[in-house]
């Protein structure tokens, strides 16, 4: 067992300057490790900073205060103080994110967009392509949608869309915001195989699951956020 | 021969003693810098621009009374302006004149090169309307002037190129840019491009002046001159299906000459001197009847 | 990480750059570093000071104070304006390219659209036609453009063509580095969406690595991996696009990121 992700003393407050300054702590002082194999499911009241630490954790938010490491390579690398470069290296290869909303790029389809974190480690297009297509299929994306970008989705479709993105490349670290919010039964429990099949190989695996069912089947373990006292 | 008697009123060959000075200067170097336009302070002439000041006054400041000038335009010694520049030549002069290439020692021509070859004793002076090869790619002084210092002449490929793309071969026929000791990108002034070859390893000393632009350029004797190509589009001269229909040279530039109102004509030398030299060596060409009567 | 990773692939140094024109600073004290692949997004509002710094990168405006050291091929990092201008000029056919807001200022306008092509390739020495024109019509087709227009002037051509056309011509001899000033200004919404797909796909086949000026967030986020938000010619926010856009700290980027509307 080895740590992949080690917070220590992470701290975060927003700061709205366009709201006269108004400070909003979220993150105190957090710890949290998880080991290969692990899925550890963050829990805690809407807005407590669930999301937050997911971001964090993706380097997608920037810490006031202490350090994020994830396990790249067989080094821990900080994310709080990494290179742009070296962050974007980290979300190639080692943390997959599978957030609440499709923020695609326009006018891609989505077997290329699903497809594009194999290609970009170098796997051949067309064998980046049919895993892309081979995931599709298991979540039940037809056919005659591959080609299409998926602005025009319904939002279980995006949802899907995302998941089969995030689980297209074998990360040893994956983060996942609410992966099942819009998913009818089937498509959900084809998203805890794929959890199952990710922490069977050895990822870590931090996740946001708002259905109780659904944490209860997946985690390890839960990792509870309490709310901050508001700065004096 | 000499139509009009000296003008003693004028300093020898028209320009003063401190011009031609300053003119062979530039000349100089010129010849020292092969192909780069040397500026000059080119003089008010009796003729307007684009009437050959340039060459005058080239040939102004290196004449002496013991050369033979020859003055052609076009290959003739018989049209109106190498007539006149002739003339202008023997008034303020008094130096001898011929129409014989072989008899000169500067000939001062517009527009084309002597089909015999040149010797070391001779100078050959160019009449150059456009000294700038870059020109039309490039219409900024100051950039041009940083190309020719930095040998930065890709850009005049992309001339021929278009005349590759818009009609299947390179289209310039006249004026067409040389490089000069592989260094300095010429424009050789409006001469075919048959004439091109010419310039290369010539034995006689080559002066171009530009009037109008101000400009003064030489190449030495015995300069590599290389014509602008592609590798897979060479240089080619021009070559005609016909050949002189007075003398019967296939390998002279030839002009065309129409005979009558009913679509009648024929090709002859553009070289007059040259073709005459062939008549008078026997050689005829197939329309020798038509020939017109030698002007004395 | 440790430094060997970090001097290994350094593009562009550039340290306390300051541009002022008389009293007026347009840029001060810019420092920052880009490397191999990266392509850094410079934003703000117009008087920012980005295009002017974008012209002092690219080797167009010496600046007031400060260095821009480029790692040149087998010669490490230089200063670029200690260079000489035969050697910067150099640099700027070869290794580096700019792409314009306005295309037909860097088009030739009287000459075919495989001639502007293929015009670096002459410059750096190109003498074979048909090779010539089959790299133009090779750069035509990548950047989506009807290769049965090769010979036409670009006079003929849309705005968004002859950007793509500006974009061919600049990428074709395979610079290294790319500094793009608004490259989709002012062109209408759909042609601007097809113009940043293609750099954005050119850009990853190529892995060439891009400085882009743009006012738009948009076009950055597509296209930029990090970002770089000016203000009144300084540097104010500085990081990884999505974390800049999606978690701003410095009050003006806050400002401009709420600024933005949606569809």
């Amino acid at each position: 067992m080895t740590t992949m992700i080690r917070v220590e003393d992470l701290s975060k407050t927003f700061v709205l300057h366009l709201q006269a300054g108004t400070r909003i702590p979220v993150l105190g002082h957090l710890a949290l490790e998880v080991e290969t194999g692990e899925c550890v499911a963050l829990h805690g009241p809407s807005g407590v900073g669930k999301s937050t630490l997911l971001r964090s954790l993706y380097g997608n938010y920037l810490p006031d205060q202490g350090r994020v490491m994830v396990r790249h390579r067989g080094e821990m690398v900080d994310l709080a103080t990494a290179e742009p470069r070296q962050i974007l290296e980290i979300r190639r290869e080692t943390v997959g994110y599978v957030s609440q909303f499709l923020r695609a790029i326009p006018r891609v389809p989505t077997l290329e967009i699903v497809g594009e974190p194999a290609r970009a480690l170098g796997l051949p297009t067309d064998e980046a392509l049919a895993r892309a297509r081979a995931l599709l299929r298991r979540l039940r994306i037809p056919d005659d949608l591959h080609d299409l970008a998926p602005a025009t989705f319904s939002g279980g479709e995006q949802q899907r869309v995302n998941i089969a993105r995030g689980f297209a490349v074998d990360y040893p670290i994956l983060l996942l915001d609410e992966p099942t919010a819009s998913l009818d039964a089937a498509n959900r429990d084809t998203v805890l195989e794929l959890i199952g099949e990710a922490r069977d190989r050895g990822a870590a695996v931090v996740g946001i699951f708002h259905d109780r069912n659904v944490r209860e089947r997946v985690a390890d373990r839960i990792f509870e956020l309490h709310e901050q006292r508001p700065a004096a | 021969m000499n139509a009009a008697a000296p003008d003693r009123a004028y300093n020898f060959a028209y320009l003063d003693e401190q011009t031609k000075r300053m003119i062979r200067r530039g000349l100089l170097k010129a010849v020292a810098i092969p192909g780069y336009q040397v500026p000059f302070g080119s003089r008010e002439m009796p003729l307007p621009y684009g009437w050959g000041t340039g060459g005058i006054q080239v040939t102004a400041a290196i004449i002496g009374l013991d050369d033979t000038l020859k003055v052609i335009d076009q290959g003739a010694d018989d049209t109106t302006n190498a007539v006149s520049i002739r003339r202008f030549f023997a008034r303020v002069s008094d130096v001898a004149t011929t129409e014989r290439t072989d008899q000169a020692t500067i000939i001062q021509t517009r527009h084309r090169i002597p089909e015999m070859e040149l010797r070391e004793d001779q100078i050959i002076v160019y009449q150059v309307p456009i000294p700038e090869p870059l020109r039309k790619l490039e219409p900024r002084e100051a950039e041009c002037r940083k190309m020719h210092a930095w040998s930065e002449y890709g850009v005049m490929h992309v001339g021929l190129y278009e005349d590759i793309a818009q009609w299947g071969h390179i289209a310039q026929t006249y004026d067409y840019p040389v490089m000069v000791d592989e260094r300095y990108l010429m424009a050789p002034s409006p001469i075919p491009k048959f004439d091109n070859p010419k310039m290369r390893r010539m034995p006689a000393l080559q002066l171009f002046g530009a009037g109008r632009e101000k400009r003064l350029y030489a190449i030495p004797p015995y300069t590599e001159v290389r014509s602008l190509d592609f590798e897979d589009h060479p240089f080619e001269v021009q070559r005609w299906d016909e050949v002189c229909g007075l003398c019967g040279a296939d390998d002279s530039f030839l002009d065309e000459v129409i005979l009558d109102d009913r679509g009648g004509h024929m090709f002859v030398c553009s070289d007059s001197d040259h073709c005459q030299r062939r008549r008078a060596g026997g050689h005829v060409g197939p329309h020798a009847a038509e020939a017109p009567e030698t002007v004395a | 990480m440790t430094a060997a990773w970090d001097a290994e692939s350094q593009l562009l140094d550039v340290d306390k750059l300051n541009q002022r024109f008389g009293r007026i600073v347009a840029c001060r004290d810019v420092t920052f570093h880009l490397h191999a692949g990266e392509v850094l997004g410079i934003v703000g509002e117009s008087g920012s000071g980005k295009t002017t710094l974008l012209n002092c990168l690219a080797g167009r405006l010496p600046p007031t104070s400060g260095h821009i050291r480029y790692a040149m091929r087998g010669r490490g990092l230089k200063d670029i304006y200690a260079l000489s201008e035969p050697e910067r000029r150099m640099l700027m056919r070869t290794d580096w390219g700019f792409v314009t807001q306005n295309p037909r200022d860097a088009l030739r306008m009287g000459i075919s659209a495989g001639g502007n092509v293929g015009e670096r390739l002459m410059v750096n020495g190109a003498r074979h036609y048909g090779q010539i024109r089959a790299a133009a019509h090779d750069w035509l087709t990548r950047v989506e453009m009807d290769t049965g227009r090769i010979d036409d002037a670009p006079a003929t051509f849309s705005g968004g063509m002859q950007q793509r056309l500006q974009i061919a011509k600049t990428l074709v001899v395979k610079p290294r580095l790319v500094f793009m000033d608004e490259p989709t200004g002012g062109l209408d919404v759909s042609v601007q969406a097809r113009l940043l797909d293609l750099l954005r796909g050119l850009v990853r086949d190529t892995g060439v690595s891009a400085v882009i000026v743009t006012h738009d967030l948009a076009v950055a986020r597509l296209l930029a991996d990090r970002l770089m938000v000016m203000k009144d010619g300084e540097a104010v926010e500085h990081g990884l696009t999505d974390q800049v856009l999606d978690d701003p700290h410095h009050p003006y980027t806050q400002l401009l990121v709420s600024s933005v509307l949606q569809a």
